[in-house]
Parts: C-alpha cells; structure tokens; sequence
C-alpha cells in the first residue's frame, strides 16, 4: 500500500468542501488519462473583488486525488483568483506533506482544474498544455516524456546526461535500463547508436578528487617521504603501475628479497592510504606480471 | 478491531500452522545439507523426497522426478520458457494471452526485443479466449504456448487441457502458470497433455520464496541455473529445505481440502457476491462467472475508483485488492480488465475478493454489511454521480479536458 502522510489521509478520510457549489460561476472539469482520475471544481466567485467565496469538488480517483482535490479546496477559498492561478501542484503536495512520486499527477490536475476554473469564470476556453507519459523515475517522479523531450532538445547521448539534465536516474538507478531505452529510441531515430558504459562511473574513478595525473604525482611525493628510511638500509622504492586502487611497487637495493619486504610494504601501504585519504592496496610489481599472465 | 477480515488470498495467503509446525525443525536440528553424506545431511535429503511425493500427489504426476524445487512462481515461469526457446533454437515465436500474469507479459515482452515474434491471444467481454485463433497460430515455428490455468483477478479459467492437447497435436511445447489454480481445483496432470506447469508455494498456506516447475520426463529441457546436481541438475542451488519441507506439507493439505473448497469455499464467495448485487446499483461481476475459481469472486462498482473503496475497506478491517490503476503502482489500468473491454469508470472500480479455507460465513456477512456504506459515501464524492443515481448520461454530463 502506498506511503500516505497523516494528512493524505486525514484528507481523504475526512474531505473538505466536497460537492458542487451552490450557484458555482467558475467550474472546471479535467481528468488524467495517465490513470483515468477525473475532477470537477466549481467556484463561487465575487465578482466585485475576484475572491473565492465557496470552492467545492467531485473527484473520481483513488485516494490521494481525493486528498488533493480536497486541500486545493482549502487553500484557494478566500483568495483573489489571481493569487489562486499562482498555486503551484508542489503547493498541493506541501499542503499535505507530501505525496508519492507516483502520486504527484494527482496535484497536477488539482492544479489543472483550478486554471480550467478561473478560464471558466472569465468566458475564456482552457487548454491543458502538459502531457504526461510513463513514470521513469521513482525517486524524482520523472516521466518518459519528459526525459525524451529533454533528449531531444539538449542533443544528450548518455544516461549520465540525462541525471544532470532532468534528475532522472540519479537516485537508486534503477531506472537506467528505461532511460538507457528512451535514448536507444531516440538515438536511433537521429541515425545514432547508444554507447554503454556497463560498469557504474564512480567505481573507475578514485575518490579523491584529483585528476589521475596529480594522483601519481602525490603517490610519488608519499613515497619520496619515506624513501630515506629506506635508504638508510640501502633499499629503495619505485613506483611501477596505478591501477585505480592497486598500486604496484619494486622493492630495489637491500629491499629486494628482505624477509622484511611485506612488513615494508605494509608501511608502504599505510603511509599511502593515509596520505591519500582512500583505500588502496600496495602490491609487488611481480602481481602485476601475474595478473596479465591471468588477463585479470 | 479485531484481526481483521483477509478476503485477499489470491495475493499471498496464511502459511498454516500445521505447515509452520511442520518446517520448523528444518531450521534447527534439521539443518544439514541434504547434499551431504552424514547424518545430518541425510535426513534433511529423506525430508524432501517425502515432500517432492506429496507435491507429485497433487498434481497427479506420474513421476515424482517430474517436481523440480525453485524459489517462486516466476523463476518457474522465466525457466519453462526460457528453457522452451534454448532447446528449440529454431524456433522462434511463442503463443500466450494477453492476460497473463507480468511474470509472463514482462518476460514475453523482453523476448520480442531480443527478435522472437510473441502472439498474444485475445479475451473476449468475459475473459474469454477464441481457440480457433489459437489453432491458427500452431506452427512448427511456436517454441512454446504459455497460458495461465486460473486469471488471478477475475478467477476465470481457461481450457488449459484441451489446449495442451491442440498443441501436442502441433508438436507444441506447453506450459501453463497455475499459480492461482492449483489447490483449488484437482489436477491431474498424467492424464493431460501438459508438458510444464508453475506453482508457487505462498498461494496455498505453504511460505513466500518456494515454487515448482513441473517438466514432463522426456520434455527437452535447458536449465535455467546451473551449478551444482541439485534437482538433478535441473535447478542448481542448495534447496530451500524448511520451505519444501512446507511445501510439501501444504500440498497434502491442500488435497484434503479440495471437496471443501469446491463446496464451502464457493458458498462463502457465492453469498458474498450475491449480497453486494442485492443491494449495491451499478456494479457486476466481471470475467465468466459460470466457469472461474471456486475461491474468487471480481465486482466492478461503476463511477467510484478501486484504491478508494479498499482505503475505506482497509480502516474497516477488510482486505481485498483492486485493478485500479491508483493500487498498482504502475498508473496502468489494470491489463486484465482493459483485455475484457470493461469501460474506465467501471474498470477503476474493480475489487477483487479471493477466499481461503480460513474464511468464514461471518466474515461474509460484515462484508455484504460494509460494502454498500463505503460505495455511498464516495459516489457521493463522484462527479459522475447525482443524488442516488448516475449523472445523465455520464459522458455528456461530465466531460473533463483530458491531459
């Protein structure tokens, strides 16, 4: 069952203003293919000063169009129609602290039926300019149309860019196979094919946020500090690969073939970690030689 | 409140206390792997040829060989099929209903990306299918026909045997999900042409997470899993040993009670139907209700939306389900009803009340005395609604701008 706020349900158990409105001079009418809701407001409205008298509904739908329909009602009573116009569907969801992202079509058309409304009342025709597909994404309630519209406008090529273009796809990811088909589709339409990064972005990339260049550079800088020590024992340390976490290093000098060598490299290991503030691992340069025999 | 009226059970139902009773030293000092050669393991692999035995007895297997453990209805689905398409290269269309549950659709429609042509058969305002379509589509080009025994929402059942026989006729695999049907109805499957078939354990008393896919010996057969010998290499994995211990356990239950749920079962759901009819206007029953599942029973009340009525049905402590688009979570209708033409304004309004053996006359009763309260009071809150009547002609009447 959906995660209703105590106000949804207050709302919905214990609606406002249900009903049609006696002498109503505004009424409005819409309804949401997406779900087959429907909504008739009617208004009551003082001609002199443009306030909302009385405000009442009829929906038919489930039972956070019923809340919704119902708090619209109790926010717009008592304004100026132009103030009402301003009330947004966000103003709806807040008003009732929050519906589910698969619910928020459901303040939309509250929304749509107070502009059908007030267009109503001033002898004007209303027409809904929105149109709403598919839900992609859950957590930012994000539909199909709108990510192919935003595709299609901003020339995006990726999945990535979809994220910083609509939200979509930036929480829990599973959305990505959607996305990754919407933009397949349109692709395809431009002549264009698809490139799939299939492993997620952030794991190719250490956290530190330094560049891969200034990243050696600061491994070299972290080994140079303890180079001295090593020097000492006539030994020495040279870096020979990165790779992402592994590190790979020759032990030279007296280091070479020290019983002490691991318990060197584990220092190593641990002067790095903390220098860089990340995870790595310190390896013998001879692992490296074993994982390209393995193709590892 | 007390615990409440759970009038829900083609969704999942209560795992019985004897089958509780039954599993639950499968956790405890019979936690051995039945792979292994000791003591421990030994008794644990003796525990589930009892169960595979009474699995087989419910269905009416010939060979209790012919039961392979898995882990729900639909990796028993997503195995028949894809292992259907696997053994049959070249084969490449499969037949099923528009109806079916999304353990089939989603995986169907999955395959015609991947190239294979799926036909859908259609329903008819019952819930129907047209079998001479169907004998048309037969073709040595058909991997596999996937037809459910029993619809989950309305309870209508299809001819599965007869199909079977059509296809076998054909040279046509077939499978069928009778996650709703079995239990229910009595089964015989050695007697019929039916080459696979899925069950899932949580639909009768047993516990979420265990199913069965039946394979007919001599079916060509690709595993879904492979791994270890488990199953006989049919479904590698170490079993789920107390939940097929549960299973079996609920199986033979089951088979006792099948003359109850024939005759107790679909009086309770009978009465049910017929005292919302009596006083509820403009609702009825939907899918054929001259052949569906004793236990299910599929109102649609016209001009009010499902997810409202079960809110109200919900604070009252009755549970049922709905094909609203609002309960699904997915904003579609549900596809069931959309199938059988069932207008929007009625469609939404579907609820859905399936019965178990634990239901009682009483229950029904509390039931046919909420329900007309509950449809009253959000008609009144309809705008396809006036006073105690349908709006006139509710198209006209009411004619919202739809986005």
């Amino acid at each position: 069952m959906w995660d209703y706020s105590e106000t949804v349900q207050e709302h919905f158990f214990n609606p406002r203003n249900a009903g049609a409105v006696e002498a109503a001079n505004g009424v409005g009418e819409v309804g949401s293919l997406s779900c087959g809701d429907a909504l008739r407001l009617t208004l009551k409205v003082d001609p002199e000063t443009e306030t909302i008298l009385e405000a009442g509904f009829q929906t038919f739908g489930c039972g956070s169009a019923i809340a919704s329909s119902s708090a619209l009602t109790e926010i717009i009573k008592g304004m100026t129609l132009s103030e009402a116009l301003k009330v947004s569907n966000q103003d709806i969801a807040d008003y009732l602290d929050g519906l589910p992202p698969e619910k928020m079509h459901c303040s939309v058309m509250g929304r749509e039926a107070l502009q059908a409304a007030v267009a109503n009342y001033r002898g004007e025709e209303w027409k809904d300019d929105h149109e709403e597909g598919a839900l992609i994404c859950k957590c930012f309630a994000i539909d199909a149309v709108m990510i192919e519209e935003t595709i299609r406008a901003n020339g995006l090529r990726s999945v990535e860019a979809v994220t910083n273009y609509t939200k979509a796809g930036g929480g829990c990811s599973s959305c990505h196979e959607g996305i990754e088909e919407i933009l397949g589709r349109v692709l395809a339409e431009q002549g264009e094919q698809l490139v799939i990064n299939a492993v997620a972005a952030e794991a190719r990339q250490p956290r530190t946020g330094l560049t891969n260049l200034q990243r050696i550079r600061r491994i070299e800088e972290l080994l140079d500090e303890i180079r001295p020590n090593l020097q000492r024992d006539h030994g020495d340390v040279e870096l020979v690969e990165v790779d992402g976490r592994h590190i790979y290093v020759k032990m030279t000098g007296a280091c070479s073939g020290c019983q002490m060598a691991a318990t060197t490299l584990g220092g190593i290991q641990q002067h790095l970690a903390e220098g860089l503030s990340e995870f790595i691992l310190v390896l013998p340069a001879e692992e490296l030689a074993c994982r390209a025999t393995v193709g590892g | 409140m007390d615990k409440g009226i759970y009038l829900d059970n083609n969704a999942t139902t209560m795992v019985a206390p004897e089958v509780v009773e039954a599993m639950l030293p499968y956790f405890t000092e019979q936690f051995g792997n039945p792979s292994s050669l000791h003591q421990f393991g030994n008794q644990v692999g003796r525990a589930l040829k009892v169960a595979r035995k009474q699995v087989q007895a419910l269905l009416g297997a010939e060979h209790d060989s012919e039961i392979i453990f898995t882990s729900c209805g639909t990796e028993s689905d997503s195995t028949a099929i894809l292992s259907a398409l696997k053994a049959q290269p070249e084969r490449r269309e499969i037949i099923t209903s528009v109806v079916e549950h999304p353990a089939i659709l989603t995986l169907c429609q999955y395959l015609e990306k991947d190239g294979y042509t799926v036909h859908y058969l259609k329903v008819d305002k019952r819930g129907r299918l047209d079998l001479q379509e169907y004998a048309r589509l037969l073709s040595d080009q058909v991997a596999v026909v996937s037809i459910m025994w029993a619809n989950n929402e309305s309870g209508t059942l299809f001819p599965v045997e007869e199909m079977a026989e059509m296809a076998r006729a054909a040279g046509v695999m077939f499978h069928t999900d009778a996650v709703q049907a079995v239990g229910k109805l009595p089964i015989n499957l050695q007697e019929s042409c039916i080459d696979m078939l899925s069950l899932s354990g949580h639909k009768l008393h047993a516990p979420k997470g265990i199913g069965v896919l039946y394979l007919r010996r001599g079916v060509r057969f690709r595993p879904l899993l492979r791994g270890g010998h488990q199953e006989r290499g049919r479904r590698a994995g170490t079993e789920n040993a107390a939940s097929i211990v549960a299973l079996g356990k609920a199986c033979e239950m089951a088979g006792e009670a099948l003359a109850y749920e024939e005759r107790v079962v679909r009086s309770m759901r009978d009465r049910l139907e017929q005292g919302i009819i009596e006083q509820v206007s403009h609702c009825f029953v939907t899918g054929d209700p001259e052949n569906r599942l004793p236990n299910t029973c599929n109102i649609a009340f016209e001009f009010i939306e499902g997810e409202a009525i079960l809110l109200l049905l919900n604070k009252m402590g009755i549970a049922a389900s709905s094909g609203s688009a609002c309960t699904s979570g997915s904003l579609e209708p549900s596809h069931v009803m959309r199938a059988m033409d069932i207008p929007f304004t009625a469609a939404h309004g579907s609820v859905r009340f399936s019965f178990s053996r634990y239901n009682t006359m009483e229950e029904v009763e509390r039931v046919i005395a909420a329900m007309p309260l509950i449809v009253q009071r959000l008609r009144k809150l309809s705008p396809y609604w006036n006073g105690d009547a349908p709006a006139d002609e509710p198209g006209q009447e009411f004619a919202p701008t739809y986005a």
